[in-house]
């Protein structure tokens, strides 16, 4: 899960992290109000999942309360990256002198957070990496142990040659470590971190991603996921238990099981048709979780026809089949619907179909070419 | 011969007397794997199904019952004390099915399981199968055929869907691991195919992988550099759109990287024989198979 950037910041300063004052407005004149409280030219900032905001104008720089009235105006409700700003977040204009980028990754390979910090800061790091790699550090730290002090501290020297501000470097560090470990974060990112004119070293920005898997045992931190920011049928999906992502094609999809959900998006594809969802109901299935899933899928405009696959293991065929039944019963599905399906009680699962005048495939080759047929793709 | 576990696997079910704990050690011993204790804490003393003691902690369970290997099946909550728990019991192998352990637990679980060696498959996996032996897990036992082809994936119904092709055309199975598609897991790709490279029961690996991080490809190069039995792959996720997490934690395309493009292009690279889909894998193997 993404935290928004004041969300992040919040974190951030109860750590003790360095950072400008500031607020979050969802209006004009509340902005009007943080920009007169704070003084001075301030930034005003469009708080949305989505890199780029500069560019897309989501970033204005405000020198009056009134003309960050009129910013905050004209960002709110601005679109970046097809998602809605809801909110701005107000801010001081920092002087700048130097700027750097401090992020803490979850590492696969080493399957250890790692460090990664580069004076070349402000930009995208991936870019960095890739053109002058020798501009980034790593250090991996030793979960048990924790961010050894000579680790801060070589991090720190690789940023700044002046060593006041390195030992200042180095305590952020300690602290962007603690927030990492006690949120449960797969990354911590501070870009830029920077130099003032006077030699102190801030933290303008801070990007936050929560492991999913920590938010049953942390509800605090599954109070901050923004569901305005999601599409209104990935919100219902999830409420429903079910994992469910939106795309851009017609043919609906309800799978049960990550990798085979993929590959069945992946045989639409092949077949030349294009998948309208990715959609997970589960292993231990039970008729409600398909009953909300058709009905998440059919409230898709685009859908023109709904493939099931389902590779019944500890999924029960007939729980599946029970349930497009009771959603059939429930509410109208007007596009036609293709069932595959094979595993634990197929027969009883092919029965149940059948009295409601289904048949069910058993190959998801012959049922995907044929749901591709119906939509009109070359199958 | 098999990988991981065979006929001698004496097996501990961490959380028997849970929903899926019950059911699923029910259809572990009904396909014939040696289930020889179960635990769960304060119920110590009973028996489940009539025949498998129950302990309160997994060091009783090893001490009485010889028991080698254990699978659990316990919530997200518990899961890493009793994969712990496992270690310090002495067992070689540990397979953790629960989905949904948070990756920061796993990051002190992982050492402290190598420093003891022992091997965890998982977590959020469907387990393995040596078909005709033993099974650990929840893979249903009914698709899966004794033969010569090893199976390592990431997925758990993908799995199946293959494993079903592999089984109807008559191409039986040396050992199908499963090893989760979380992003931090006990068991990479590339210990499973070091295992079925020094398996003399098994002439062809399957790998099915997805997209997110760097597994593949890394298996990809070990594959170059120490395989020389043909492998055959697949990967899930051509569809996925950048930056989300499809259903498993692991799949996941950061940036520009894990995508599934580049994951092809390293099996190709590697001489790995690339399914375009699932029963693709008939072919390809039949090939391949003497």
């Amino acid at each position: 899960m993404n935290l928004h950037e004041y969300q992040g910041r919040a974190l951030f300063r109860a750590a003790g992290i360095p950072m400008p004052d500031g607020d979050v407005a969802s209006t004009p004149s509340e902005a009007e109000s943080i920009a007169r409280r704070i003084g001075g030219t301030v930034v005003i900032k469009a708080q949305v999942h989505a890199g780029g905001r500069g560019k897309a104008g989501g970033v204005k720089l405000a020198r009056t309360p009134a003309e960050a009235g009129v910013a905050a105006e004209k960002i709110l409700g601005m679109v970046i990256k097809g998602l809605v700003v809801q909110r701005v977040l107000v801010v001081p204009a920092a002087d700048i002198a130097s700027e750097a980028y401090v992020g803490l990754i979850m590492d696969r390979a080493t399957q250890r957070p790692v460090f990664m910090v580069s004076p070349a800061g402000g930009i995208d790091i991936e870019e960095v990496a890739r053109k002058t790699p020798d501009r980034i550090r790593r250090v991996g730290v030793d979960p048990r142990y924790g961010l050894l002090p000579h680790q801060a501290m070589g991090l720190a020297f690789f940023l700044y040659r002046e060593f006041t501000q390195a030992r200042s470097a180095a305590r952020i560090m300690e602290q962007l470590y603690q927030v990492f470990t006690a949120n449960g974060c797969s990354l911590a990112e501070i870009n830029p971190l920077v130099t003032t004119p006077d030699g102190r070293v801030v933290a303008l920005d801070a990007k936050v991603s929560v492991d999913d898997n920590e938010l049953d045992r942390r509800p605090d931190l599954a109070l901050l996921r923004d569901e305005s920011a999601e599409a209104p049928s990935e919100v219902q999906a999830r409420r429903a238990n079910l994992t469910f992502i939106k795309l851009e094609g017609n043919v609906g999809c309800v799978v049960n099981g990550a990798g085979l959900a993929m590959a069945t998006m992946d045989l639409v594809k092949y077949y030349g048709g294009e998948p309208a969802n990715f959609l997970d109901i589960g292993g231990s299935s039970n008729p409600d979780k398909v009953v909300s899933a058709l009905r998440i899928i059919t409230s898709d405009p685009n859908v023109k026809a709904i493939l099931f696959n389902i590779f019944g293991g500890i999924t029960r065929t007939d729980d599946v089949a029970n349930g497009i039944k009771t959603a059939l019963e429930q509410f109208p599905v007007k596009v036609p619907i293709v069932v595959r399906l094979t595993g634990t009680n197929e027969a009883e699962a092919v029965k149940i179909l059948r009295e409601i005048g289904m048949t069910a495939l058993p190959d998801m080759d012959e049922a995907v070419q044929r749901v591709v047929a119906m939509v009109g793709g070359a199958a | 011969m098999s990988i991981f576990i065979g006929r001698d696997t004496r097996l501990v079910v961490q959380g028997i007397t849970g929903r899926d704990g019950s059911f699923h050690s029910r259809q572990m011993l009904e396909y014939g794997t040696r289930v020889v204790a179960g635990v769960t804490p304060g119920k110590g003393g009973q028996r489940f199904e009539d025949r498998v003691p129950v302990f309160n902690t997994m060091v009783e369970a090893a001490r009485d019952t010889g028991a080698n290997a254990s699978v659990i099946y316990v919530p997200p909550a518990g899961a890493a004390g009793a994969i712990f728990e496992a270690a310090d019991a002495g067992l070689a192998l540990v397979v953790c099915i629960t989905e949904g352990v948070p990756v920061m637990d796993m990051t002190k679980v992982l050492p402290y399981v190598r420093e003891r060696g022992a091997r965890l498959i998982g977590p959020n996996c469907p387990g393995l199968i040596t078909p005709g032996e033993s099974k650990v897990g929840i893979i249903p036992g009914n698709i899966c055929l004794p033969g010569r082809v090893g199976l390592v994936s990431r997925s758990g119904t993908l799995t199946y869907e293959v494993v079903n092709h592999l089984t109807r055309s008559g191409i039986g199975q040396s050992t199908c691991v499963g090893i989760g598609g979380d992003p931090l897991n006990g068991t990479s790709f590339i210990e499973c195919l070091r295992a079925f490279q020094d398996d003399p029961a098994t002439d062809v690996i399957v790998l099915l992988g997805e997209i997110g991080g760097m597994d593949e490809q890394n298996a990809a190069q070990f594959v170059r550099e120490n395989v020389t039995k043909p492998v055959v792959g697949f990967i899930a996720g051509q569809t996925a759109p950048p930056g989300r997490r499809m259903g498993h934690a692991g799949a996941i395309i950061s940036g520009s990287s894990g995508t599934a493009a580049e994951k092809i292009a390293a099996f190709e690279a590697a001489k790995i024989a690339v399914m375009k889909r699932p029963v693709d894998v008939v072919a390809l193997v039949k090939a391949r198979l003497q």
